[in-house]
């Protein structure tokens, strides 16, 4: 069964449909014991990256995810629940991430032209940069559904996949059992939910 | 690069889609979930459902309809019609919706936008705008574009992007309905005074209007259609193969 961290933040209502739709036993939750008894979790997240920060530590879950990661369990992170696997996020001041994987986030400004839009908001490409067990189901050059205003930088040690706004932007993280997308897979049609899928054969 | 969007809506009202034809494999051509089932296979890439009931009993027939969407078509959904309060922010985002559409509501109570955008973020408030030119100025209507505002169409929109509006609809009225094309003057306006995503409505006839659209405006990021697709005039899959073919950057 998959957990999908419940701490208050963002409407989950299509992620968590869309594991009902491929299949798989989901549930949403912030109970520990329930947690431990999952095979597979997942960090949700819109907004802003201080407020969901907090709310993730107040909940208690930014402990309950780094322990479960220990276990060697999969976790994926997605959008902001991404972000927040970084060590920092510099979105209105410095704020400490979980530090699962070494980078920060950063506004997307810094690096793209000014005549760009931000958010970087749409249907983008993948470019894969590295081998990942997360794309089995899906090729190289596959869209899918980004909504951002901030990116990881200072990571490609750990980044599978990139899109290219202007810069080429970190898309999709993976660092042993730990695994992020900057998009939303929930919200990227048929190749959003192989990603899914792949994930949950981890 | 980002991709240029192509979206249907949809009109429902009291739980049923107005009006339509039959495609092949879509039993029912009234249920707005088939026909945006259909349209997600499609390649459509966004769906915008825009209700039209008026009752108290439609609404809720349409929330559910909302949900029933969202728990089986995973592109974004965007809804409209009937917007005036946070509450109905929250009782269609609850049901999965990505993004609200406020147009007539956020003349009434302009507030709404900022609200809106400070609690849900500027990426899910769409400020959709009926603008039709009167003496050669373009003005803002409202109702259904029944009724002119006397609002200055730029001055309105500029004003929604600085509240937090994160995407603008520019639906001509002088050219809806026409079936010439795009309104490619009206939309210049627009994409000269926000640099947040511009989507196209209005005058949609054939694939060609698509084209010369994103050839003529690269400002524009999507364009949004009813009738044509909904009569199969043109089909998603054939309009963005067509505009693959002419270099302009489409999900396929």
């Amino acid at each position: 069964m998959l957990a999908i961290i419940d701490y208050g933040v963002g409407n989950i209502f299509s992620l968590y449909s869309s594991f009902k739709f491929i299949g798989e036993d989901v549930v949403l939750t912030n109970d520990k014991k329930i947690i431990d008894s999952c095979s597979h979790i997942i960090l949700p997240g819109v907004g802003a990256f201080a407020d969901a920060k907090r709310k993730l530590d107040e909940s208690g879950m930014a402990d309950v995810v780094k322990e479960q990661v220990k276990t060697g369990k999969p976790l994926m992170g997605i959008c902001l629940g991404m972000q927040m696997l970084f060590d920092k996020s510099l979105e209105y001041g410095e704020h400490a991430g979980l530090g699962l994987i070494g980078g920060s986030v950063m506004p997307i400004s810094d690096v793209i032209p000014s005549d760009l839009k931000i958010p970087h908001i749409g249907w983008n490409s993948l470019e894969f940069t590295r081998e990942s067990k997360l794309f089995k189901y899906i090729n190289n050059g596959d869209h899918v559904y980004f909504v951002h205003s901030f990116y990881a930088a200072d990571c490609a040690a750990d980044t599978i996949a990139v899109s290219e706004y202007g810069a080429p932007l970190t898309a999709a993280v993976a660092k042993d059992n730990v695994y992020g997308c900057q998009f939303h897979p929930e919200k990227s049609g048929e190749v959003g939910l192989n990603i899914l899928k792949a994930f949950c054969e981890l | 690069m980002i991709a240029k969007r192509i979206i249907p809506c949809l009109d429902v009202k009291n739980g049923r889609v107005v009006k339509g034809v039959n495609f092949e494999g879509l039993s029912d051509v009234s249920s707005p979930v088939e026909l945006a089932d259909y349209y997600s296979r499609a390649g459509a890439d966004e769906l915008v459902f825009y209700d039209i009931t008026a009752s108290v009993e439609g609404r809720q027939i349409f929330t559910d309809i909302l949900k029933e969407a969202a728990s089986k078509i995973f592109i974004p959904l965007t809804v409209g019609g009937g917007i005036s309060t946070l509450d109905d922010f929250e009782r269609v985002l609850k049901c999965g919706a990505d993004k609200v559409s406020v147009n007539s509501g956020a003349i009434k109570n302009p507030s709404i936008i900022g609200e809106a955008a400070k609690k849900y973020g500027d990426q899910c408030v769409v400020l959709s705008a009926d603008i039709k030119r009167v003496d050669g100025k373009f003005k803002v209507f409202k109702n259904g574009g029944r009724v002119n505002t006397e609002l200055d169409a730029l001055e309105w929109i500029k004003f929604g992007v600085d509240s937090g509006a994160g995407e603008i609809v520019v639906n001509s009225i002088d050219t809806d309905g026409v079936k010439q094309g795009f309104d490619l003057e009206m939309l210049e306006a627009v994409c000269n005074i926000v640099s947040v995503p511009v989507i196209a409505s209005g005058g949609a006839d054939c694939i060609d209007d698509f084209t010369k659209l994103f050839k003529t405006l690269p400002g524009v990021d999507a364009g949004l259609a009813a009738s044509i697709f909904h009569f199969g005039e043109v089909t998603i899959d054939e309009l963005k193969r067509e505009l693959n073919k002419n270099n302009i950057n489409v999900r396929i």
